[in-house]
């Protein structure tokens, strides 16, 4: 980003970027957090799922940096269910967002339901593997 | 369908079953003429495995370690085998006599391959139907039912992992298209499971996880990202590998070998393109366009140390992470060069361009035919086609053996393309308005004089199509009734019927005229006929023989050569259950399932160092050829031997291959030893190393008295061999059959060298006691 702002006086320069980019930065929080107080709460109930199955997997992966891979079975189970979930979760997001045009004649519940079988598939496999 | 009304949904459903029964019958010349049994080598040992499943149940099946096959070292067969094949066959047989239909093993697993082969053209309906419509999708089932390329490996007794691998493969796209068209979780999670399926069926799978990967960077690329993108191929790399991990044989293969990485990359990727999609569209332009530079930033170093990471683990294994097999494929070169067994195995060979020809026909100038219509209109389904056409086409090109993976390919693309071809001839007839053809070109002036002969327009397509019902009726008796033309007429009914429910945009189109459109029917029709003519005759001549029996034809009829059963049955009734014996590898599998011996090494070819102990062992003298044999246990020794009866498939043919991998891992082999100016010769010119090998001997032991003027003359080799009177000193042979096509010799006891040892003891305290008598003796005189 440093490279961007090539038409300011070289001394003032890095100073000066470090102060805009610092506002840039605050403004597009701002910016986001708008923008997406706006979303309807059921989406935002399920980003926070999503956002939840992420962050478990990454607490697993550094459990994993720490003491190890074996059993690795048990540890790519782990990581690999948090991540699905969090992939559903999306799925079902994408379908379920009022936005969406392509989905306008899917119920929710069905989507739902689908939802529902495929983490029930997921779960399935999973329990197998763990071993 | 539905818009052609019952009479069409019945038309369509009569084909649509017809379909399935002549994938299934064409498949059975073998069994007419031959018999029901199980052909070549790799299907017996399914077919073992099979049996043992059955008689001893999943979780015997599950642990099994085998210890009758790679004598001393045993196969895992649990953890190596893809255990789809023999699990469809052994539930097939289990809800068989679940329901008292006393169905022996070998007849489920000899009929697997066609009833499975009758799901795959419906599977390959569904898909084109997906990608084009039901016209185009009953057209590529029909070309696929008969494509001889799939036909070769799925005969009736051909029970191999292909006779299921195509359905689950044309399954899991057909589901993969069905997502990416509906946006559907339902369809995806069936997706993962149809994948399941496959990567429990055959080593292809590979195919799947890398050529959807690439369709989704391809849809990225060009700018078809969409959500139903989304939610075909996330939940896809998620489950399937997690169910790819549950299948023993692959395991953690599913996330450590470099297969799999291209599915990892792109999930990524698109993980990132869907972030980047939704921050675009909940903050405005200019708050995007920073938010946008940011990302990059800090992305592209992000992604610079994760690549950076990923190249240097890559980096460090020699292969980097792929295996043999898919390196050769990637590199043709490479198995020559690196691995001979891979090389030697004649199935990987380059195919020949006549080949293309012979497997699938037609479709070969179909295809770029149906690559163009696959443009019009580009969907995303449309890519994936011509995508998947293009990767199988470079596939086969490497090895023969994956014609296979291309034939559903050119059978969907080659259907695209005859119905596109049919779509646009019997529109023109139908509708060829009564003015002259100069109205035909300026569209606007269609428009009027179509809507202007509105009134009369019922009455001129009536007429137009009596004009049809001639044309047709001409074809009828032009050509001879054949079924497929039957379908071909019916099926063209069934597009017209489809044509009807949309009048008014087809008329816009441009329209050939009456009579090149007929001439072209007809043309079409004789050129599918050709097709069905060549597929039967394939599938009868060509591709039907079993391999164990050979027949041949003489003045007096039919010769059957089944001399391979009549040892396999002389082993299995006259040595010892724990015998074991050893051949090359080709005949592993067979002598364990037929003959019931432990054998040294099997069509497994897991072991490169134990194959290449036999080939040394065939390639040496025979003393030394009977140590390592005795270091094996081995109690028997057999080798193919066609010289006879002109067989050409010997193991003395084989014997190059023999050599190169014995001197691949011991370097005492060497190969200029064996060759006469760069050629193997077993005739008067042979080298003393040739004429000295095992191979040799036990090939042509006894064989010059055998023919009938006494000079052995080889009927394979066509000359005469070189050292015709010889004797065995450490082999015996105990077998021959009937046309000398498998000679079966036993190693001789070692007690002839105990007793030469004494002998030599005795000699050796002889002389000793002269040796010391004579020191005494010089003693004495230097004494002197």
């Amino acid at each position: 980003m440093f490279e961007l702002r090539l038409n300011r006086p070289s001394s003032v320069q890095f100073s000066g970027a470090m102060a805009s980019t610092a506002k840039d930065a605050q403004d597009l929080f701002s910016a986001m957090r708008s923008a997406y107080s706006k979303t309807p709460t059921r989406l935002k109930i399920i980003d926070v799922y999503v956002i939840y199955g992420l962050i478990t997997a990454l607490i697993q992966v550094v459990y994993m940096a720490m003491v190890g891979t074996f059993p690795f079975n048990a540890f790519l189970s782990g990581v690999l269910s948090c991540i699905g979930t969090s992939v559903l979760g999306v799925c079902l997001r994408i379908q379920v967002n009022p936005e969406n045009k392509e989905f306008k004649d899917l119920s929710p519940e069905r989507a739902f339901a689908d939802f529902v079988l495929c983490n029930l598939v997921l779960h399935l496999v999973i329990m197998n593997f763990l071993g | 369908m539905a818009e052609g009304g019952p009479l069409g949904l019945l038309v369509f459903a009569t084909i649509f079953v017809l379909i399935g029964v002549l994938a299934f019958s064409i498949r059975l010349f073998s069994v007419i003429k031959y018999e029901s049994i199980i052909h070549e080598f790799d299907p017996y040992f399914n077919y073992r495995v099979t049996q043992y499943l059955t008689k001893a149940g999943i979780y015997e099946f599950w642990n099994w370690f085998d210890d009758r096959t790679w004598y001393p070292l045993g196969r895992v067969i649990g953890g190596t085998v893809y255990p789809g094949l023999t699990l469809t066959a052994g539930t097939m047989w289990w809800v068989a006599q679940a329901i008292n239909i006393p169905l022996s093993v070998e007849t489920v697993c000899v009929f697997t391959a066609p009833v499975f082969s009758a799901f795959a053209s419906w599977a390959t309906f569904l898909l084109t139907k997906e990608v084009k419509g039901t016209g185009a999708g009953l057209t590529a089932a029909v070309l696929l039912a008969m494509v001889p390329s799939y036909i070769s490996r799925s005969v009736a007794g051909s029970y191999d992992n292909e006779a299921v691998a195509i359905f689950a493969l044309v399954l899991t796209f057909y589901l993969y298209v069905k997502t990416l068209n509906t946006g559907s979780l339902f369809y995806a999670t069936l997706n993962s499971l149809a994948y399941f399926y496959m990567t429990c069926s055959w080593g292809g799978y590979t195919f799947i996880i890398n050529l959807i990967p690439i369709h989704v960077l391809l849809c990225l690329v060009t700018g078809r990202y969409s959500s139903r993108l989304y939610i075909a191929f996330a939940p896809l790399v998620v489950l399937g590998t997690l169910l790819a991990a549950l299948v023993p044989v692959v395991g953690f293969n599913a996330v450590m070998t470099s297969e799999h990485f291209a599915a990892f990359l792109v999930f990524v990727i698109l993980h990132v393109v869907a972030l980047e999609r939704y921050i675009r569209r909940t903050l405005d332009e200019a708050t995007y366009r920073m938010a946008f530079t940011v990302v990059v930033a800090i992305g592209t170093t992000g992604a610079v140390v994760l690549v950076g990471i990923l190249i240097a683990l890559v980096a460090a294994s020699p292969t980097k992470g792929w295996s043999g097999r898919s390196l050769s494929l990637l590199d043709p070169t490479y198995a020559s060069k690196y691995i001979p067994i891979i090389a030697s195995v004649s199935e990987h060979q380059p195919p020949t361009w006549p080949s293309y020809f012979m497997d699938i026909n037609i479709l070969a100038f179909l295809a770029p035919a149906g690559i163009i219509a696959c443009f019009r209109p580009l969907t995303d389904s449309s890519t994936f086609i011509i995508l998947y056409m293009i990767t199988s086409v470079y596939f086969s090109g490497v090895m023969v053996r994956l014609m296979l993976v291309l034939a559903p390919a050119a059978c969907i693309v080659g259907g695209i393309a005859l119905s596109a071809a049919f779509e646009t001839l019997t529109r023109s007839i139908k509708y060829a308005p009564t003015a002259p053809p100069a109205l035909l070109l300026p569209a606007e002036k269609e428009e009027a004089s179509s809507s202007g002969a509105t009134p009369g327009s019922s009455a001129a397509t009536s007429s137009k199509e009596k004009a049809k019902e001639a044309s047709t009726g001409k074809a009828r008796e032009t050509g001879k009734e054949k079924p497929a033309k039957r379908k071909q007429r019916k099926e063209k009914e069934a597009t017209d019927k489809l044509i009807a429910g949309k009048e008014a945009p087809e008329e816009k189109l441009a329209l050939l005229p009456v009579e090149a459109s007929a001439v072209g029917i007809v043309l079409l029709i004789m050129l599918t006929s050709f097709y069905v003519v060549h597929c039967v005759w394939a599938a009868a001549e060509a591709y039907s023989a079993p391999s164990i029996v050979l027949t041949s034809r003489t003045e007096d009829g039919v010769h059957v050569f089944d001399d391979f059963r009549e040892a396999y049955a002389w082993l299995n009734h006259n040595t010892h259950e724990d015998d074991k014996v050893a051949s090359w590898w080709d005949y592993g599998y067979q002598t364990t399932a037929m003959a019931n011996r432990t054998v040294i090494v099997d069509n497994n070819t897991w072991n490169n160092t134990h194959i290449a102990t036999v080939g040394m062992a065939m390639s040496s003298p025979e003393k030394a050829a009977w140590d390592i044999y005795r270091s094996l246990d081995v109690k028997y020794v057999f080798v193919v031997f066609g010289g006879l009866v002109g067989y050409p498939s010997d193991d003395i043919n084989k014997f190059l291959w023999m050599v190169r991998i014995g001197g691949g891992v011991f370097p005492h082999i060497k190969e200029p030893d064996y060759l006469r100016d760069g050629q193997y010769r077993i005739d008067s010119q042979a080298t003393q190393t040739m004429l000295n090998s095992l191979m040799y001997k036990l090939s042509y032991y006894r064989f010059a008295e055998a023919t009938m003027d006494g000079k052995g003359y080889d009927r394979v080799r066509r000359t005469e061999i070189g050292k015709k009177q010889f004797r065995l000193t450490h082999f015996e042979e105990v077998f021959t059959s009937h046309h000398w096509m498998v000679r079966i010799y036993k190693l001789k006891e070692q007690k002839n060298k105990v007793r030469g040892k004494i002998k030599r003891k005795s000699k050796a305290s002889k002389s000793k006691a002269s040796s010391t008598t004579k020191r005494s003796a010089s003693k004495g005189r230097s004494q002197k």
